[in-house]
């Protein structure tokens, strides 16, 4: 058995065995991933009922537990309509884009110590890059309909995202002063210190933190800045057109997204996978534990936001992101490394 | 070694093929589409030569930011795709003529290419090898130092070109009612409302 493994099998599996390890983790990932996004949007529905004192899903399976599941069964079984006048290729393409875009931010967050699919020295760009490119996917999809209101929805979107990518740049930018390396797991790791969870960066860079949470508000399109699919002007955005196993795919997308922010809201500013207090009732849970639950209070900050705060109007969208937090995040910038420099602190 | 060769040529294919139907395709926003295709190859590209740093800033340069705009502009226009082809016989002549002049200048450039012959003195200070200083660490080390003035003029030049952009088009409209926050803020409750006694039967005079 082993011999005829060895002689005819290995000799050809050997040069692809990495690749598909790297294969087997990622779609391991994908799973954990895919069953936490299906809770994440139950939580964002039950907190969004509590804050309204309604009781949210509650009927299929117990506590409603099942209700995401169910949702997807019946996107996935509905009839997927194309508009006739729609570009068909680029229409289907969108929620691809949108999709496997948000997933594959996925491969370079470490959810704990050692565990990362690839640990790339630009990490933090990685992510960065990829958010970027969100845009593509409500571009595509908004145009791609041949309808009014997508294709408005597309254009705010198009400058809404691109507006306040630039003030999250500024933000990493000022983190990385701190660090001094583009890797993630550095990153987690420079905020290890004796005083626990008052060492990570959330304290020194309160500002930045604040900046970061409401740009990421915007980068992700959630209220309130979802602009992009306000109902009460542009009935469903970029979605309108969209139905079944595609709209399911931007949805999926646009949560995969959110997780994806709180991630990196995690490692940069509230230390990643490390305890609160470095005393052992603390160290002894594993980091993977701490880091998912840092990213539910993100994503918890996420859910009370949509749930208290009124819509903004598109130019105070603007004006926050080019004439507040802009200026805001440059001096930041400026700050920081002039404090860095002249106390000696800046990482070597 | 073999998964290596692979993803290149994968990469190499995908890139040449939407680089030419950039070129061919008939709708322009499927062109601006296939350009954007043809970045990312080109960063999957730099990744496997080990330049990490340059291929994420191409995808967050150009694909994040250069062509959002390119698609915005393109998507806006109205542009009638019978008339675009029309002159397509017309400008192939002009067009290779380019292509053929850039192809002889690259084999110039190629052909001519030499080893300077002062470089046998910098082996007193060697490059460090790739695994004991990051991508970023050694093109900052370089940048910030040896580059500086030219870093800085290449900023000047941004900044001059962001200046004029926004001259051009910056024109004060008269007529224009504005929100001013911070006038709105500093309002206080006796300058905004006025508390009357209004009797009955005769209202405000």
């Amino acid at each position: 058995m082993f011999e005829w493994w060895n002689a005819y099998v290995w000799p050809w599996l050997a040069p692809v065995w990495p690749v598909l390890v790297v294969l087997a983790q990622s779609v391991l990932l994908l799973v954990i991933l895919l069953i936490a996004i299906a809770y994440i949007i139950y939580a964002d529905r039950k907190i969004w009922a509590a804050v309204q004192i309604r009781r949210g899903p509650n009927v299929v399976g117990p506590w409603g537990l099942l209700q995401s599941f169910a949702d997807l069964i019946k996107f996935a079984v509905k009839e997927p309509v194309i508009p006739s006048g729609a570009n068909k290729g680029i229409f289907l393409l969108a929620p691809f884009v949108t999709c496997v875009l948000a997933l594959a931010a996925w491969a370079v967050i470490p959810v704990s110590e050692e565990w990362v699919i690839a640990n790339i020295n630009v990490g933090i760009l990685y992510i960065f890059a990829i958010s970027s490119l969100g845009v593509y996917g409500i571009i595509m999809a908004g145009w791609a309909s041949n309808s009014k209101y997508p294709f408005l929805a597309a254009l705010r979107s198009a400058a809404q995202m691109v507006s306040y990518e630039v003030s999250i740049g500024f933000v990493i930018i000022t983190v990385l002063l701190l660090v001094g390396s583009l890797n993630l797991s550095e990153i987690v790791t420079a905020q290890d210190g004796p005083y626990g969870m008052f060492s990570w960066f959330w304290l020194p860079l309160l500002p930045m933190f604040v900046i970061f949470f409401v740009s990421a508000l915007a980068e992700t399109n959630r209220p309130p800045f979802d602009l992009v699919e306000a109902e009460s002007e542009l009935v469903a955005g970029f979605m309108v057109e969209y139905g079944s196993t595609p709209y399911l795919m931007l949805m999926l997308g646009e949560y995969t997204a959110i997780a994806t922010m709180c991630a990196m809201g995690t490692i940069m500013f509230l230390g990643g996978w490390l305890p609160p207090f470095p005393i052992p009732p603390f160290t002894w849970v594993p980091g993977v534990v701490w880091f998912v639950l840092k990213c539910l209070f993100m994503f918890f900050l996420f859910a009370m936001a949509k749930a208290i705060v009124p819509r903004y109007r598109y130019d105070q969208l603007m004006r926050l992101g080019w004439k507040v937090f802009l200026p805001a995040s440059m001096a930041m910038v400026a700050i920081v490394a002039g404090v860095l420099q002249y106390t000696g602190l800046a990482p070597k | 070694m073999i998964v290596y060769a692979l993803f290149f040529y994968l990469f190499a294919s995908v890139c040449i093929a939407s680089a030419v139907m950039v070129v061919a395709s008939k709708n322009p926003v499927h062109s601006v589409l296939f350009l954007i295709l043809a970045f990312v190859n080109a960063s999957g590209l730099f990744v496997l030569m080990g330049a990490e740093f340059l291929a994420m800033i191409l995808i967050v340069v150009y694909v994040g930011a250069v062509a959002v705009l390119f698609l915005f502009v393109v998507m806006m226009l109205d542009v009638d795709f019978a008339e675009l082809r029309q002159g397509f016989i017309q400008y192939l002549p002009v067009g290779a003529l380019v292509g053929i002049v850039f192809l002889a200048e690259l084999l110039l450039v190629v052909g001519a290419w030499t080893i300077a012959p002062a470089i046998t003195e910098s082996v007193a200070a060697p490059i460090p090898p790739f695994y004991s200083v990051t991508n970023t660490e050694a093109l900052g080390q370089v940048l910030y130092t040896r580059y500086v003035y030219f870093f800085q003029a290449a900023g000047l030049i941004l900044l001059v070109a962001m200046i004029g952009a926004i001259v051009l088009t910056l024109r004060h409209k008269p007529n224009v009612k504005r929100q001013d926050i911070s006038q709105q803020v500093s309002r206080t409750r006796d300058e905004a409302i006025e508390v009357v006694k209004v009797r009955p039967g005769q209202g405000l005079s």
